[in-house]
């Protein structure tokens, strides 16, 4: 009973750390959305030029801190990582979408489904089409439990899976501090609200969409960062799968809603880790995606999501 | 008096005949090629009733392919030597494991029809998406249906008659429903949902039935595939496969049958083409390679078209006239 | 008097915080020609939306001819015998003049998809008989040398005829019409009153209008429910509505206080 238990926590505390790798992608599909109304299909490549962004800076930037893996190291492969992500996101809005901004919503899908081919085929044309073993940015162990805390000792909680789910809940506590407090996030939340509304009020639209660009791209590549310490294999398609489970996790939790898509996002890391433990992990995706259609039928506005009404 | 369309339709079968006993003359590389033009023809203008007409938006073609693919090699596999040397001739058991597979088809596609009335543009592309890999996940783990090791040992029936011969009649079907009064409930429904019902028109109807319809195509596309290559994969449906298929609609202009058959063509012939360049040695490498992956070029085709040319290479249906067959 | 064709109990709708309609009633009956008027955001249009099933009212009953239509998708209402224009026209812009009005005819098809693909002789007397009944629709409103022309190319006015052309092809026996005066200048003003007055008689329909134009609304109405902010503030003809004190104080706002 107690092994039982014990498997089905462990289970939950996987799911935790892969969740927390959804809900941070998430977050750049939900506020996209709320400023543009539109789903960046390209979003989850994004996440996959992080990861090889560390790929390539990881080595050189390691070597400033000293020889080996280390945390300082780690970091900084983070925020550089963040900040090219954030540029890539920011010049594909510039160059792909904004000049669409007045089209019909189809043309601009269309594009960002283009965007993201292109970003998956160059990328196996540019980084190649095999799996590379991402370079170890901090060494990977699994923590030691004391014999004298039960039966918890006999879980398995490694020092990459504390990593990422401090870093998420970090990151999400500063997003939350730009959104609400800054003057772009309040800007950002007013644009959302209603577009013309906030042009009139003195709002730049295009630097604030620029922004949210940017602010969902950066978190996205730390998310492409995260998952490579815990799965150092990375490979320019990775980007499809998380990025699809990510946006049911932003549908889930009520797209344009913040705290639904970080909700979202770790329910989903949950219920993909039971899959896997205890029906089969061939089903892992097909249940995903059972979850989408569920939660569209039942409840289209998502758990925390409310309905906008179509003007007649 | 017969209806010119129908006439039409019957010529054309007659020609695919005549053509038939010709096209047995050419190379298999050519004519691998001449029935992928047909099997895509048929995927792209059933397509084009949801995404064109229809004016909903599906990336999951590939998955109504694989279920009339799977379920007509099923049945071939299975009914195909009992019945095949009795009382039904091969031929009529191929048609009729193909008209299966359609049906097969359609009925997912009701199924995926149905939940997905309530969305639009995003939302339904990526359920369709979804439903897409949820028939490839269920297949992968069919064990009657091979799993992931695929399905083969089906018999080759698929020819060049029943090939074009599908194709017309999807082309056929396809243009007869939008011309007529019926079928005008289709462009209702695109062009404004909220009109549309106050004109008394079941929106929900129209849109079930695009579906439906274009579905049991895309599995007849998928059965004609299956008995023509003799061996199925999952992989083979993939949200990719769609994704050829949506960018044969959007380069023929959604709504505009000749211009998206002409592009199912075109795109059919094109990857051969560039496999030909790939192998150029003066070309750069990069060039190389770029000519070998035609999803890159897909794809920025996809971009620019939209930057540039949304209405795809040969425009949309613009109904400047009234367009009835007769 | 006979049972009223349209009547309105008690409806009441609420979007949020927001009371959009609050208890309205009214009737109209078979053939009449009722306005609706009330300053900008009195919820005309919201009114219009209940009674076509848009919405679904938070409380209160509407029936038409005697039956409930509360909880009807719009194109089942529409079916029984109500027909609308829109505030902001919402033509079918891709398809022509003539199939704009050929698409309304849709719902009374008596043969279906096995037909439209079969294309007997059933299927080909029916849309000539819809064609005929189209184009007669087309000359009766002078619209017949458009019949080709793609319907966002009609001058403003054209179009607002068209949606009433395409409402009428539905053969409704009540015609809410949505400001189908808005940006005519006098002629063209003068022209569609005569229009209403002339479709009201000759389809024999009653007809809801909302209107901005005091001109038009006095003009053609027999009776005119005056709402603000989503309550019915009076009801009458035209002549006890322009004396009414409550409707002049909610158009030029309270002068005492």
């Amino acid at each position: 009973m107690v092994d039982k238990l014990l498997e089905f926590v462990q289970q939950l505390l996987n799911g935790l750390s892969q969740g927390s790798i959804y809900a941070l992608i998430a977050l750049g599909y939900t506020m996209v959305f709320g400023v543009l109304r539109f789903i960046n299909f390209a979003h989850g490549d994004v996440f996959m030029l992080g990861a090889f962004a560390g790929f390539y800076i990881g080595p050189k930037t390691l070597a400033l801190f000293g020889t080996g893996p280390s945390y300082p190291g780690m970091f900084a492969v983070l925020v550089v990582a963040m900040v090219l992500c954030a540029i890539i996101g920011i010049v594909i809005e510039k160059l792909c979408y904004r000049p669409l901004r007045d089209r019909p919503k189809l043309t601009v899908l269309i594009t960002a489904i283009g965007v993201s081919l292109f970003l998956e085929n160059a990328g196996q044309l540019v980084f190649g089409a095999n799996p590379q073993s991402f370079p170890e940015l901090i060494t990977d162990r699994a923590l030691e439990i004391p014999e004298s805390w039960g039966a918890i000792s006999g879980l398995t909680i490694t020092v990459s899976q504390v990593l990422v789910f401090g870093i998420t809940l970090l990151l999400l506590f500063v997003l939350r501090y730009v959104v609400m407090k800054t003057k772009l996030g309040m800007a950002m939340r007013a644009l959302s609200f209603n577009p013309v509304a906030a042009s009139l009020m003195g709002i730049n639209n295009d630097v604030i969409i620029s922004f949210t660009f940017g602010l969902g791209s950066a978190l996205a590549g730390a998310a492409g960062i995260l998952i490579s310490i815990q799965q150092p294999s990375i490979d320019p398609l990775m980007g499809v799968n998380a990025g699809l489970k990510a946006f049911v996790a932003a549908v889930l939790g009520g797209i344009g809603n913040l705290p639904g898509a970080a909700l979202g996002g770790i329910l989903i890391g949950l219920i993909e880790a039971l899959v896997v433990g205890y029906i089969s992990p061939n089903y892992r995706d097909a249940i995903v995606f059972g979850v989408l259609i569920l939660i569209l039928i039942v409840k289209p506005t998502g758990l925390l999501g409310t309905s906008e009404r179509e003007k007649v | 008096m017969i209806e010119r369309s129908k006439i039409l339709l019957l010529s054309a079968l007659l020609v695919c005949a005549g053509l038939s006993h010709v096209a047995g003359g050419i190379s298999p590389y050519y004519f691998d090629i001449l029935i992928g033009i047909g099997i895509n023809i048929i995927l792209a203008v059933s397509l084009n009733l949801v995404n064109g007409y229809t004016g909903q938006f599906s990336l999951g073609h590939a998955g109504f392919m694989a279920v009339g693919a799977y379920a007509s090699s099923w049945l071939t596999l299975k009914y195909g030597s009992s019945i095949g040397s009795g009382t039904l001739s091969t031929t009529t058991v191929f048609v009729l494991a193909l008209l299966g597979g359609g049906l097969g088809a359609a009925l997912s596609g009701l199924l995926v029809g149905v939940p997905s009335l309530r969305l639009k543009g995003d939302y339904l592309a990526i359920v369709t998406l979804g439903f897409n890999e949820i028939i490839k996940g269920v297949i992968q783990n069919a064990e009657p249906l091979g799993a992931q090791r695929g399905l083969g040992g089906m018999e080759l029936h698929t020819n060049f008659f029943w090939t074009f011969a599908f194709a017309a009649i999807t082309i056929y079907v396809v243009l007869n429903l939008v011309g007529s009064t019926y079928g005008r409930g289709f462009l209702a429904v695109r062009d404004d949902e909220i009109a549309a019902e106050a004109m008394g028109i079941n929106t929900t109807k129209y849109k079930v039935l695009a579906f439906v319809l274009a579905a049991f195509f895309a599995g007849i596309a998928g059965g004609l595939y299956a008995h023509f290559k003799q061996f199925i994969h999952p992989e083979g449906f993939n949200f990719l496969r769609s994704v050829d298929i949506v960018v044969m609609v959007i380069l023929g202009g959604m709504g505009n049958t000749a211009g998206v058959v002409v592009a199912a063509t075109l795109l059919t012939i094109l990857p051969e083409l560039l496999r030909k360049v790939a192998h150029y040695e003066w070309l750069p490498d990069w060039l190389q390679q770029v000519a070998e992956n035609r999803m890159i070029l897909y794809s920025l085709l996809l971009i620019i078209l939209m930057l540039t040319r949304p209405q795809g290479l040969f425009g949309n249906f613009t109904g400047k006239r009234n367009q009835r067959l007769q | 008097m006979s049972a009223p064709l349209l009547q309105l109990d008690n409806v009441t709708v609420q979007f949020g915080g927001l009371k959009a309609v609050g208890d309205l009633s009214f009737t109209i009956g078979e053939g009449e020609l009722i306005g609706l008027i009330g300053p900008n955001g009195a919820g005309k249009t919201t009114v219009f939306n209940l009674i076509t099933g848009v919405y679904e009212p938070t409380a209160g009953q509407i029936s038409f001819a005697g039956k409930s239509v509360v909880g009807h998708r719009p194109y089942k209402i529409t079916a029984r015998g109500i027909a609308r224009t829109f505030q902001n026209i919402r033509l079918f812009p891709s398809l022509s003049v003539f199939d704009n009005v050929r698409t309304a005819c849709n719902m009374h098809l008596r043969h279906g998809i096995s037909h439209a693909l079969a294309r007997g002789p059933k299927f080909a007397a029916e849309e000539r008989e819809i064609d005929a009944k189209v184009m007669e629709l087309l000359e009766i409103f002078g619209l017949t040398a458009e019949r080709d022309a793609a319907c966002k190319s009609l001058p403003y006015g054209d179009q607002r005829r068209l949606e009433i052309v395409r409402a009428l092809a539905t053969r409704p026996k009540l015609l809410l019409l949505d400001e189908p005066a808005a940006g005519m200048n006098p002629t063209e003003k003068a022209e569609l009153m005569k229009l209403i007055r002339f479709t009201q008689e000759k389809f024999g329909c009653a007809v809801l209008l909302v209107e901005h134009d005091m001109k038009v609304v006095m003009g053609i109405c027999q009776r005119i429910n005056v709402l603000d902010y989503g309550r019915k503030i009076a009801e009458g003809t035209p002549a006890e509505i322009r004396a009414n004190p409550k409707v002049i104080a909610a158009y030029l706002g309270k002068e005492e206080e």
